[in-house]
């Protein structure tokens, strides 16, 4: 088999794949549905504000209820220490950029 | 058909130049791959959180209103509910008991809610998936809770919430409103916020102008804004994301640079023989056109698909110690994909077209010197 050939095969393969990553993400997607629409149950049920991605620091546990002093809690000129400090940005609502 | 076979022959002559020299490529090839890889991880992982924000905070309360003093949250007092409901628009407004609980003997931090829709009884409490793994004493069935005034309060776990919902209660307890107000002393007559319900949404911005003028120590915050935070707080230009793309942005100009600042004396050689064998200049463009594309194309296309499998199904081992951070509690999910073409389009023109050219430009240059000149150079 010439070279040429292996490598428009290889790229063909690897299309393939990318486009059945594609069909996998949608039918996840719809399987997941189920789950999606029970967590908003209880989102709705527990009246929550937050996705529970971080639990070190309040400010990240619930970036929403979070004020912009929290990260300096412990003196005005504190460094923010915690790493999912940094890995949030700020929102919008407490930079001043209100829907109201 | 003659065309076809032209770059047939072009494509077997390039693969054999950058088999000549495999330990380059294999390197670079390995290089790019993983900076494509990393970008991929990083739109995979926030598009998917994004979605799932705005999926599921969907039923978040229509409006919260916290007090700050001083610059803070402090608890609001339960009288400012009449002023609230009093609002034209306002359906209805209920007080929420919730804050946060560490835990010395299993070094966790727990948030702590009242709930009494489910009929908690007090001496009880319903824990979340993520607060049952990670209890070290099991057995006894309680978890001890030491109050604000020293002495402790032991709460049955009366039941646990499934693991799919640890996206949003992995470190959840909920307990009756009397546990709450024994741990935390929390004095009678306050709340930690009011949750508001409001008839018509369109109003919601109104609603919360007449509160603040109101209640000029209040803060309201919308469902619109709640759901605006997972938006902005994973875009682009903030934390992780800039970290990634700046590390994998670099990465790139290095290998572009090395590209567009000239050729070896060993790939000019070999343009100058093949010109001198009678190769046109766009023979030689066609060349390392063929050159750039493999390279590129071959990286963007393993570089996605791990970048998938690491998201979907490892589900991101390799950021698990960034996003943990110092957290004990670290919830269990299974994210969904938010894949498009979109995605994979603005991954391939940011990463193989821009390669691509670098490849070519300074082979054009090359191959318009005269043959004999750069095979004496």
């Amino acid at each position: 088999m010439r070279k040429c050939h292996i490598f428009f095969l290889s790229v063909a393969v690897g299309c393939f794949w990318v486009g059945m990553m594609l069909v996998h993400s949608g039918f996840l997607e719809r399987s997941e549905e189920a789950r999606v629409s029970h967590r908003r149950e209880w989102v709705g049920k527990l009246g929550l504000s937050d996705l529970c991605l971080f639990t070190e620091a309040r400010y990240t546990r619930h970036p929403v209820t979070a004020d912009l002093h929290v990260p300096f809690q412990d003196y005005p000129l504190a460094f923010e220490h915690f790493p999912s400090g940094s890995i949030l940005s700020v929102p919008p609502h407490l930079r001043g950029k209100l829907l109201w | 058909m003659r065309w076809f076979e032209k770059q047939k022959n072009i494509v077997d002559f390039t693969l054999s130049a950058l088999w000549r020299r495999k330990g380059k490529n294999i390197t670079l090839v390995s290089v790019y791959t993983f900076v494509i890889f990393l970008v991929a991880s990083v739109v995979y992982l926030t598009s998917s959180i994004k979605y799932e924000a705005s999926r599921v905070l969907a039923e978040a309360p229509d409006m919260m209103v916290q007090r700050l003093v001083a610059g803070r949250h402090d608890y609001i007092p339960l009288a400012y509910m009449g002023a609230i409901r009093d609002i034209r628009g306002v359906q209805g407004v209920k007080s929420r008991l919730w804050g946060y609980y560490f835990d010395q003997t299993n070094s966790a931090n727990y948030t702590l809610m009242v709930n009494e829709e489910m009929n908690i009884e007090p001496g009880t409490i319903v824990i979340g998936s993520g607060v049952a793994r990670n209890l070290l004493v099991k057995e006894s069935g309680a978890i001890p809770f030491r109050a604000y005034d020293g002495s402790y309060a032991f709460l049955k776990i009366g039941r646990i919430l499934q693991e799919d919902l640890d996206l949003v209660a992995a470190d959840l307890i909920l307990l009756s409103r009397q546990d709450f107000r024994r741990i935390f002393l929390t004095p009678e007559g306050q709340a930690t916020d009011l949750v508001v319900e409001v008839r018509n949404a369109k109003e919601l911005a109104t609603i919360a102008r007449k509160i603040v003028t109101l209640l000029p120590d209040t803060r309201p915050i919308l469902r619109e804004e709640i759901l605006r935070t997972y938006d902005a707080v994973f875009e682009w230009r903030g934390g992780l994301t800039i970290l990634v793309l700046s590390g994998a942005f670099l990465a790139f100009i290095i290998l572009a640079w090395d590209k567009a600042t000239g050729l070896s004396a060993e790939e000019k050689r070999e343009i100058g023989v093949l010109k001198g064998l009678g190769w046109e200049t766009s023979d030689i463009l066609q060349m390392k056109f063929w050159e750039g594309g493999a390279v590129s194309l071959t990286s963007f296309l393993v570089g996605l698909l791990l970048a998938y499998l690491h998201i979907y199904f490892t589900p991101a081992v390799l950021f698990e110690p960034v996003l943990k951070g110092w957290s004990v509690l670290y919830p269990k999910f299974q994210l969904t994909p938010q894949l498009s073409a979109y995605h994979i389009s603005t991954l391939f023109f940011l990463t193989v077209v821009p390669y691509t050219v670098a490849t070519i430009v300074p082979s054009w240059r090359a191959a318009t010197v005269d043959p004999d000149l750069v095979m004496r150079t």
